[in-house]
């Protein structure tokens, strides 16, 4: 029997290079009432597809639906439903310079992150983890009163 | 070859083999019509307007299992269309039809006449392209045609900027097609198909649910044949009527909504559902966890998606069904027939017990015996078409459609308005069949133009109207569900049916006794020209059985029985 329960869920889409793919993905999404939570996009160096990584949730039956009828869309190539992977999102975080430098450098370094750019009146860090170190990351740096937080996305490899 | 891209598009049509185009030019398009007109390679029927364009390819394609092709011109053209375009994707109709866009330097600038058709159209063609360089042309032309007849079929919009139309460029109309990311699986799994057969082989009560997608895969012959091999009774789905042939004493009927009292009765009570290309529609399952509840399933179908996707399947078999049971025959050599006898014997009583039925009368035609004649007088011989609404769910219960692509009518989308158009090009498909399209007065209204371009073609198809003067199937749920509130269904006033059709080159015959009708129908054969037969019926006639939208299967409303047929 099909779980009714949500549960997160990280799909890999390949399709091939062409003008309005991400259009009819994404459109895909929205007509079939399917969510999306995270949607990053690039091209596959050395080839003429590109990698779409779409992280959604929705119930087993629902995720099923995702996966075929993203396959049926005819730039296509793969849908890979991610079971066992490495999955990361990057961050990056904007605070004032008068905040606490070293507590944040700490911090930012205990996330596999760091300062990536040093202006007159702000600093930049930038961490890369799994979505949920991200998440407490953020929490953390709430402290240091960032004035400005942008993600990523997750991207994902199967193991 | 060099030559310009509206003259690639004529080649490439030519080269597909189509025959017949309709459509409607307009400034974006103007260079392929131009080109149409020094070609004598296909021939083009104006409608009068794009809506009846694509329908009429729509019915072409229905009826020769061929592409069906329509061309217009972009903006409204285009938006004309649509309903078109989505009418045939719902039911898996493959077509192409070829838009005209602004100039490329436009696109994007809100240019006079330009649209997003690639952007409107996506959600209701299979696949659409627009075209960015002279270059491509002859490749998304092949692909278009490739695509829409491959797999599952469906409509293609290749939407064509104008420059390009001009630019000139190399032709060579490619032999073959490679699209790495479109490869639809046809041949059925081996393994699958053998557990499919021994589940087929222990069922007591199995039941085949056969569904459109038999047509497309012009698989009657075969469904026949796995039918009369294992004795294993049959419903139809509304698109598939026609496939197991009307006196075939395994069929059972038509079920769902409006489907016969033994038909939902066998799906309630199967124990294995053989679903060949069937896509479990709600207007066919009703409740669905009623539906089928004590059956495992048996899933055939081309598109992986379909599968599973509202009932749980316990043996899915993604292929062409041609392919599958191709497969699958061979293996039930050994079937025994006598294990289904209880159960069949079972349904002939279901069946006896309630048939399909009603009241007929002396006084005024009843619609049901205004179909019942059509199908004495003409019968197998005869393509029908319909519009949507009473007089469709009629038909499909009560014409005895005997062979697949008889019968023509949308089913997915339930497009008032389909029916004339529809009939106009599968009469043009077949010029030496009877064509009737079956409609309502309200439904032929939505495409009635049409009867200009019949007219001017001679393209004689016969529009029987079963006048009820309501827009009947609304009103019937008025009447069961909305206490009676007749909002906005009466269609009292009415146009001079006979004079309208005169008066646009056609014939009209005006039909109120069983005696008119008859002659009317002998006399519209004769004539060989485009007709509106209007045919006053009953005003409440209701169309039964009838399953409550969201109910279960086994909960019908049942007609009245004949007088003298109480037991
Ligand atoms: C384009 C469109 N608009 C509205 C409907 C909703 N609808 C379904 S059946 C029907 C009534 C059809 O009336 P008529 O053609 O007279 O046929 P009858 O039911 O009386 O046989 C309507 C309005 C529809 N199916 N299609």
């Amino acid at each position: 029997m099909a779980k009714a329960t949500n549960e997160r869920r990280v799909v890999s889409v390949v399709v091939m290079n062409e003008s309005s793919v991400l259009a009819r993905v994404t459109a895909l999404f929205a007509g079939r009432g399917y969510n999306i939570e995270s949607l990053t996009v690039a091209p596959i160096p050395g080839s003429d597809m590109s990698h779409i990584t779409i992280a959604t949730n929705g119930s087993t039956k629902v995720i099923e639906q995702i996966t075929k009828q993203l396959h049926k869309l005819i730039p296509v190539y793969k849908v890979i439903e991610h079971e066992e992977m490495v999955e990361k999102e990057m961050v990056l975080v904007k605070f004032p310079i008068a905040e606490n430098l070293s507590d944040i450098s700490v911090l930012c370094a205990a996330y596999n992150g760091g300062v990536v750019n040093v202006g007159k009146e702000m600093i930049i860090t930038m961490v890369a983890d799994e979505p949920m170190r991200i998440k407490h990351f953020i929490e953390a740096a709430q402290r240091y009163n960032p004035c400005e937080i942008v993600r990523g996305g997750v991207v994902a490899i199967e193991r | 070859m060099q030559m310009s891209g509206a003259q690639m598009v004529c080649e490439a049509i030519i080269a597909e083999g189509v025959k017949t185009v309709f459509g409607y030019p307009g400034g974006a398009i103007m260079h392929v019509y131009d080109e149409i007109y020094k070609q004598n390679g296909f021939e083009h029927i104006l409608n009068r307007h794009e809506q009846a364009s694509v329908h009429a390819a729509d019915g072409y394609a229905r009826a020769t299992g061929e592409v069906g092709v329509a061309m217009v011109t972009s903006g409204p053209g285009f938006t004309n269309a649509v309903t078109g375009l989505a009418t045939a994707y719902m039911d898996s109709i493959p077509m192409v039809v070829i838009s005209g866009q602004v100039p490329l330097s436009l696109i994007g600038t809100d240019g006079f006449q330009e649209i997003d058709a690639v952007g409107i159209s996506r959600p209701c063609t299979k696949h659409n392209f627009l075209v960015r360089t002279i270059e491509e042309l002859p490749r998304v032309l092949k692909e278009a045609f490739y695509i829409a007849r491959s797999g599952r079929p469906g409509p293609v919009l290749v939407d064509i900027p104008k420059d390009i139309t001009v630019d000139i460029g190399e032709f060579a109309y490619p032999e073959s097609v490679d699209i790495p990311s479109y490869k639809p699986t046809y041949k059925g799994n081996r393994r699958q198909i053998e557990k499919a057969v021994e589940a087929i082989k222990s069922a007591k009560k199995p039941l085949l649910y056969i569904g459109g997608g038999t047509v497309l895969s012009n698989a009657s012959d075969l469904v026949r044949e796995l039918a009369e091999k294992t004795q294993i009774p049959a419903v139809e789905t509304l698109m598939a009527r026609g496939v197991m042939g009307a006196k075939n004493p395994l069929l059972l009927g038509m079920l769902g909504m409006h489907g016969n009292y033994a038909s939902n009765m066998a799906m309630s009570e199967t124990d294995l559902v053989i679903s060949l290309g069937a896509r479990f529609d709600d207007r066919v399952t009703g409740k669905l966890s009623e539906f089928a509840k004590y059956a495992d399933v048996i899933h055939v179908d081309i598109d992986p998606a379909n599968i599973a996707k509202l009932v749980d399947v316990d043996y899915p078999i993604v292929g062409d069904v041609t392919q599958v049971l191709e497969k699958m025959i061979p293996l039930l050599d050994d079937v025994n027939t006598d294990r289904y006898q209880a159960w069949r014997e079972i349904l002939k009583r279901y069946d006896e017990l309630h048939p399909q039925s009603y009241v007929d009368s002396d006084e005024v035609i009843k619609p049901q015996w205004a179909i019942e004649r059509l199908g004495e007088l003409v019968g197998v011989d005869a393509i029908i078409t319909s519009d949507v609404g009473q007089h469709q769910m009629w038909a499909a219960q009560h014409y005895p459609f005997d062979r697949p692509r008889q019968w023509i009518n949308s089913g997915g989308l339930g497009t008032m308005g389909f029916g004339f158009p529809a009939a106009l090009g599968a009469k043009r498909a077949f010029p030496e069949k009877t064509v009737i399209n079956i409609t309502g007065d309200g439904s032929i209204l939505m495409n009635m133009q049409e009867l200009v371009t019949a007219a001017e073609y001679k393209i004689p198809v016969i529009n029987v109207i079963l006048n009820n003067h309501f827009l009947g199937m609304v009103r019937q749920w008025q009447t069961f569900f909305y206490e009676k509130r007749y909002s906005e269904t009466d269609l009292t006033f009415q146009p001079n049916w006979k004079a309208l059709a005169e008066a646009c080159g056609g014939i009209g015959y005006d039909v109120t006794t069983k005696e008119e009708f008859d002659a009317a129908l002998k006399d519209a054969i004769k004539q060989d020209k485009v007709c509106f037969m209007n045919v006053a019926v009953n005003r409440f006639e209701d169309v039964l059985p009838m399953v409550p939208a969201g109910g279960a299967l086994f909960n019908m409303m049942l007609p009245q029985k004949k007088h003298g047929e109480e037991k």
